[in-house]
This record gives C-alpha cells, structure tokens and sequence, in this order.
C-alpha cells in the first residue's frame, strides 16, 4: 500500500506533463488547472490503493482522463463533431513529397519540421475530436503503449488503435492546411 | 529492392509503419520491416520523416506550467492531509 504522506513527492514531477495533457483535452487554460488541481486531490485520496512499483504515470494519466470526461467535458455546450474525414496514411508526407525542392537545398520535409510551431501543432491537435484527441495525444505526446491507453481510456485495444491512426491521418491533415498556409505545399490535392 | 520470401514489399510496410514506430509490432514483423527499411531508401525516408515529426509533435505541445499552480496544488493538497489527520484514523 502506498504511503499518502510521499504523494506530493511522488507525483509532483508528473504535474507539468499532466497540465499539457489538460490544456489539449479542455482547451482552454483556467479548466486545464481545474483539471489538474481535481486530479491530485483525486489521486492522493485514492492513493493508498496504489500498487507501489507499478506505472504512476499511467496511473494518474487515467485519474485525469476519467475526470476530464466525467466532469469537464459536460461543461461543454457546443455540439462537437464526432468523427473525421480520413485520409491516406503518410498523407503529409505525401503532399510534401510533391513539391520539387526549393532552391535553399533543403527538403520540404526539413523545412516544415523545422518551420512548424508550438501554435499549429497544438492547433492540430485541438481541432480533433475529443476521442482521436486523447488517443493521439496518449500515444504521441506522452508515449503510453497501445495496452497502457487501452486501460487510460477505458477502451478495447483495436479502437485504441483505430483512434490513433485515424487520428494521426486527420492530424497530418491539419498539420497540411498549415503548410499550404505556409507556402511549403501547394493547394491543389496530389494525384495518386 | 531485393526482396527473400518472407521479405515485406513497400505496400506492406508502410502499412505497417505506424505500428513499427509505436513498438507494438511482434520481434519477427519488426525484423521484416527493419530489414525492408535497410533496403529501400523511399520508404526509409518516409519512416524517417513520421519518426521525427513524432518528434517534434511531442515538443511542441510542452506547455509552460502556469505561475503558482504548483504551490495551489500543494496547498490543496496539504489541506487534504490536515482534514485526513483531524478526521481521526484513516479511512
């Protein structure tokens, strides 16, 4: 059994990463410190039914993700669609990959990997359906496995999967609009 | 490409690249798909690009921690302890 007295301590380290979690799950940054602050006082209640030795972090990854789902996201009153258009896999690759390279002797890829903000990434991220969002997030930002998000979210392991890479094909998408913004590729749709 | 019997082609493993990338893929598949990579420069350099634009999508979403939150939570969470304590025995 856990000690709650060591808590604080332990956990305290994960707190940063779980307020960017937060921030891409509420979206907005007064929930995402509500947020925060409900999911320590929730674990450290819970905290002596914790198995010393076994993953914290996934731990308190699905404390915050079970009370942003039960209390925060009914805050919510605009409808949100709920799935998104799909696209082919490598899709940003792919329209890069279309542009012949500029004459700075660096690849469309170096540029936009290089050129892309903190801005449109998490706009990417933010503009993804809740259920793609946290499975993208999970798994890309945060580097949970296929398992470990499976029992975060409460979800089988094939949606799991289907979730993150439908939701990394609509994030590529978005991250695309960004780069046809940018001039890194152009508007039109590749042919295939 | 050269490609043994129980080699991957290009369609299967970009198929899979994905899974590859996640680390979820069996040590057999990921062999077939490492040895496919090591043979085929265009899906190479595509396995190159989703690797590090899972790189940089990490990074980017780091947030700055808001000023003070960490001393409210602290707070909050002091508080827990001192109502558990005044409460008697522990739950």
């Amino acid at each position: 059994m856990a000690d709650r007295s060591a808590f604080a301590d332990l956990a305290m380290e994960y707190m940063p990463a779980l307020y960017s979690a937060a921030l891409r799950m509420t979206r907005n940054p007064s929930d995402a410190e509500d947020l925060v602050q409900d999911t320590f006082l929730k674990a450290y209640r819970a905290f002596d039914r914790f198995e010393e030795g076994t993953n914290l972090k996934a731990w308190l990854y699905k404390i915050l993700t079970n009370t942003f789902i039960n209390n925060y996201r009914a805050a919510k009153r605009r409808p949100e669609k709920a799935d998104v258009e799909d696209v082919e896999d490598l899709y940003l690759y792919h329209r890069l990959d279309d542009l012949a390279t500029a004459g700075t002797g660096r690849s469309a890829e170096e540029e936009l990997l290089d050129r892309i903000t903190d801005d449109d990434v998490k706009r990417a991220i933010d503009s993804l359906p809740e259920a793609f969002r946290i499975a993208v997030l999970l798994a890309d930002v945060e580097g949970f496995s296929y398992k470990e998000i499976a029992d975060i979210t409460d979800v089988p392991i094939g949606t799991v999967m289907s979730r993150i890479h439908r939701g990394r094909r609509a994030l590529q998408k978005a991250l695309a609009g960004t780069a046809v913004a940018q001039g890194l590729v152009g508007s039109t749709e590749p042919g295939r | 490409m050269v490609a043994g019997e129980d080699d991957f082609d290009c369609s299967e493993t970009l198929h899979r690249l994905y899974t590859y990338l996640d680390g979820e893929l069996t040590e057999e598949r990921r062999v077939q798909i490492r040895r496919h990579l090591d043979d085929c420069p265009p899906c190479f350099e595509a396995f190159d690009f989703e690797s590090e634009l899972r790189i940089v999508i990490a990074s980017r979403c780091k947030e700055r921690v808001p000023d003070g939150l960490k001393e409210r939570i602290f707070r909050a969470l002091k508080e827990e302890e001192i109502n558990d304590q005044g409460a008697g025995a522990g739950s």
